[in-house]
């Protein structure tokens, strides 16, 4: 070893003295942990959401109504991030529209802070009902009192429940959830209960022909209208890393896939990310009105 | 909309002449729309005037007044079928729902006949369907009631759920009629309301998948009345009645022919390649390792045999039954036995390495992982035994014994007891968290994703967010289960003694079909390629589709099978209590 050092050398150096070969000697664990870099991971995980609605350019009052919820819990033990995320889009004249879509989201969200309520006092209390259980009793109870509000009238639905690193949806109509991920991914999670959305997914017309159908708007499935609601409940990892993006159809339905992708991706914050989006719709004419909520899983 | 009326027609005081009176209240806020809507219901009230048919009521009068109209009709003594479907527990018998349809189709022909122009009924469901005390039908609600929506932008319609794609694109034709006759007698035979479902869903729930009592003639005639396409339907309400009467003559004949129509081999179209007879039951499943299967029997050994030809290699006596399922790891056969020890045993020798005792019977197959081996035992604990040591590093107490086979994931390990217990423990054997279930969980749990699986006793099959311990969902199955669920591309599957195998979507907890044996299935399914293997206690093993349920093929052994199958490299290992093990062509 000595002498393959000596050939760099301008000159040859002396043996440092009492040395003759030198040996090397592993290194103990903490001397390697404190050179290797470490994946950092802060506690605790955390739900960060922006949000932003407007009227939109050709309506005359808001039917859309949104809700944001979120606990962090930095502590020894059960540290897991908790939050409620609602989006409703009211229909039905008479300004009907708007207290369906109220009603909805202050019932849902009413509910699940009354059941969770114990559990955040005292972290034991753990809640036995499973959640997506809690998700159609709230939507059922979010029903009950849409019909008695404000009967005739309905409302889309579609509410993210994320506890750890798991989110469970409920939703009907034709309000969004989207995964956004890197790479130009945008996928929706949920199923519109459109009519033509049906058509479109029997092959009996194209996506563009459904963009632009006389019935477009028609749902077969709405939070306040028919005695029975099977709303779609399912449960998914929250993306990661990666954003839940909840939205009204004043929003999905205005501008493009790409364009919501692009707009989240360069935007600096979440709350700056649902104001562009909201303008962008805007600037496309705003024809309905506009609601979007912006979540994010930070571990 | 409006009200229907019974009411009295006092032209006639003597007698008490009833009659059926339709409301209609107009909304339409312009006054000329108003005006069309009323001439046009007196013009098909003119056309009901004329049309004379034992299923059609008699109209009497109809008159107008400020902005509601009304329709004097025949009153019909019975319900409507919305109300027979509901009311009445358990499926309608298939000759009543047939001679509805056959009648239903000789009034549809009528109407599509009528000259000088044809009549499409347009709105065919159970509702206005009425059936009177002779068992007749007689159709209600001409469409002349039905309100006028305004199309504003965000209108909703409950979507009727009956009606063809096409008419929603208002292309109507007779054939809309056939469409939604075909939705009625779905709806009828199924109890299954379409405006429940998706519209145009019919194909995802096949009658005889709901009701298996149809007749599979039965089926295909309204399978094709609900075809997406109206070319792909019947011609026409003649066709569809004739194909009708054709499928009652047949199974008003013949007795039932049950079963599917494709091959299904039976046991004895099946022969093993080759078996091994122990001494006693064979009630745990074997493990591959090197060229040679292991597996434990209640005669007190483990053996070792030959993969292709099933010759014994070696076999190790213990001091008690052997049910669990072994583990390998770096030449050694780990497994557990009711002599209450883990043993650990050369692969290629049979000779014994080491062995660890535990003060009760070792039922829990053990998991390697991290240097260690974890299993449970009767006595309560779950061990972590260092695998260089063969000392524990830790033994994490529980109330109850524990059966169930640990499954380590990131660090942590799951594991269930007797008495309902679920327990997530992380390496250092502290408890991360738990959960109660309300009986025994003694099958293997099942983590992926985040998500922890598992069955018990009381039914359900759960679950957990991995992490914090939380239920997610919880499907119910008829009875207990001690079947370790298999989750594969979403789906979860896992057996009951309520006799099914369950195939359930992990995402929605709903259930994507379920397979009938003829007993319990305690065996834990497999899936291997596209097909899923599962033990019943009715002796058989069976092989199914794993998407779809259908079977494939089954092969009986002479006991129950309480194990799970082995699949690899094509071929299906399987212990029966007839004490033979048993390897075939998968």
């Amino acid at each position: 070893m000595k002498s393959f050092f000596d050939r760099f050398r301008s000159k040859k150096t002396q043996p440092l003295a009492g040395q003759g070969n030198i040996s090397t000697v592993p290194l103990s664990d903490q001397q390697i942990q404190a050179v290797v870099t470490q994946d950092l991971h802060f506690e605790p995980s955390q739900l960060i959401s922006g949000s932003s609605q407007s009227i939109g350019r050709q309506r005359d009052h808001n039917e859309d109504c949104l809700f944001t919820f979120s606990v962090s819990m930095g502590g020894e033990k059960h540290n897991y991030p908790l939050g409620l995320f609602i989006v409703a889009d009211g229909m039905g004249g008479h300004q009907f529209g708007e207290v369906a879509s109220n009603t909805a989201v202050r019932t849902m969200a009413g509910y699940f802070l009354k059941r969770f309520h114990p559990y955040i006092a005292n972290p034991s209390e753990t809640i036995d009902e499973p959640l997506q259980d809690l998700m159609r009793t709230a939507i059922n109870d979010a029903q009950k009192a849409v019909m008695q509000a404000a009967p005739g009238s309905g409302t889309t639905l579609t509410a993210a429940l994320v506890l750890g690193q798991q989110m469970t949806i409920g939703h009907v109509g034709d309000s969004r959830a989207y995964a956004i991920r890197s790479g130009g991914r945008i996928d929706a999670l949920t199923r519109d209960h459109s009519l033509v959305k049906r058509l479109e997914e029997l092959g009996q017309i194209s996506s563009e022909e459904a963009a632009a159908h006389p019935q477009r708007n028609v749902l077969y499935r709405a939070l306040g209208q028919g005695e029975v609601l099977e709303p779609d409940i399912f449960t998914s990892p929250f993306p990661q890393p990666g954003y839940l993006l909840l939205c009204s159809d004043g929003l999905w339905s205005v501008i493009s896939n790409d364009t919501i992708y692009s707009i989240v991706h360069d935007a600096t914050s979440l709350q700056g990310a649902c104001q562009a989006l909201i303008t962008a719709a805007n600037d496309a004419g705003g024809p309905d009105n506009i609601t979007a909520v912006l979540v994010q899983l930070i571990n | 909309m409006g009200s229907v009326y019974r009411a009295r027609d006092l032209h006639f005081p003597n007698v008490v002449k009833l009659v059926a009176v339709k409301e209609m209240i107009n909304r339409a806020p312009d006054p000329l729309v108003r005006k069309t809507i009323v001439q046009n219901f007196e013009r098909e009230a003119n056309i009901l005037a004329t049309l004379n048919h034992p299923s059609i009521p008699r109209i009497y009068d109809y008159f107008s007044e400020s902005n509601r109209s009304y329709l004097v009709l025949e009153f019909i003594n019975g319900k409507d079928l919305e109300a027979i479907i509901s009311e009445t527990p358990g499926f309608l018998s298939e000759e009543l729902v047939l001679s509805w349809a056959i009648e239903l189709c000789d009034v549809l022909h009528f109407l599509h006949t009528h000259k000088p122009d044809p009549i499409i009924f347009r709105d065919m469901k159970p509702s206005n369907v009425m059936v009177n005390l002779s068992q007749h039908v007689i159709l209600v609600d001409f469409g002349i009631a039905k309100p006028f929506f305004a199309g504003q932008k965000g209108t909703m319609i409950g979507t009727e759920g009956y009606s063809p794609p096409e008419q929603y694109r208002g292309e109507a034709t007779p054939l809309a009629d056939i469409y939604a006759l075909g939705a009625t007698m779905h709806h009828a035979l199924t109890k299954r309301d379409p405006r429940l479902e998706p519209p145009f869903s019919f194909g995802e729930r096949p009658v005889r998948k709901i009701n298996p009592s149809i007749s599979d003639e039965l089926e295909a005639v309204i399978n094709t009345a609900l075809q997406y396409n109206p070319e792909d339907r019947f011609p026409s309400a003649e066709a569809m009645k004739e194909a009708l009467v054709a499928a009652g003559r047949k199974t008003g004949i013949l007795d039932r022919i049950g079963g599917a129509t494709t091959a299904v081999q039976t046991a004895s179209g099946i022969k093993p390649l080759w078996t091994f007879q122990c001494e006693d039951e064979v009630r745990g499943t074997p493990i591959l390792y090197e060229g040679a299967i292991y597996i434990g029997s209640y005669d007190h050994n483990v053996y070792s045999l030959n993969v292709a030809d099933g010759k014994l290699n070696w076999k190790y006596a213990t001091e008690g039954g052997v049910v669990t399922r072994p583990a390998a790891f770096e030449g050694d056969i780990y497994f557990g036995s009711e002599d209450q020890n883990l043993h650990v045993v050369s692969a290629r020798t049979g000779k014994v390495v080491w062995t660890y005792y535990t003060e009760g019977r070792v039922r829990s197959s053990p998991r390697i992982a991290e240097g260690h081996v974890f299993f449970g035992s009767d006595d309560q604990k779950l061990y972590a035994i260092n695998l260089m040591s063969q000392r524990p590093s830790w033994r994490f107490e529980t109330a109850a014994p524990v059966r169930s086979t640990p499954f380590i994931a990131n660090e942590t390990v799951f594991a269930g007891t007797e008495n309902g217990d679920f327990y997530c423990v992380d390496f250092r054997g502290e408890m991360k968290w738990h959960f109660k279930a309300k009986m025994a969980v003694t099958s293997s749990p099942w983590v992926a994703d985040g998500v922890v699986y598992f069955v018990s006793l009381d039914s359900s099959l759960y679950a957990l967010d991995a992490k914090s311990g939380f239920v997610i969902w919880r499907f119910r199955m008829g009875k207990g289960s001690i079947s370790s669920p298999y989750l594969t591309e979403g789906l979860i599957f896992t057996g009951s003694a309520d006799g099914c195998i369950y195939a359930v979507d992990a995402r929605t907890a709903k259930e994507s079909w379920r397979y009938k044996t003829e007993h319990q299935v305690s065996s834990s399914p497999v899936i291997y390629k596209d097909s899923l293997y599962c033990g019943s206690a009715d002796g058989n093993l069976y092989c199914l589709e794993y998407r779809t349920g259908r079977l494939r093929w089954k092969f009986a052994t002479k006991g129950p099978i309480t194990g799970a199958p082995l699949v690899y490299d094509d071929i299906v290992y399987i212990g029966s209590t007839d004490h033979i093990l048993y390897a075939l062509l998968a």
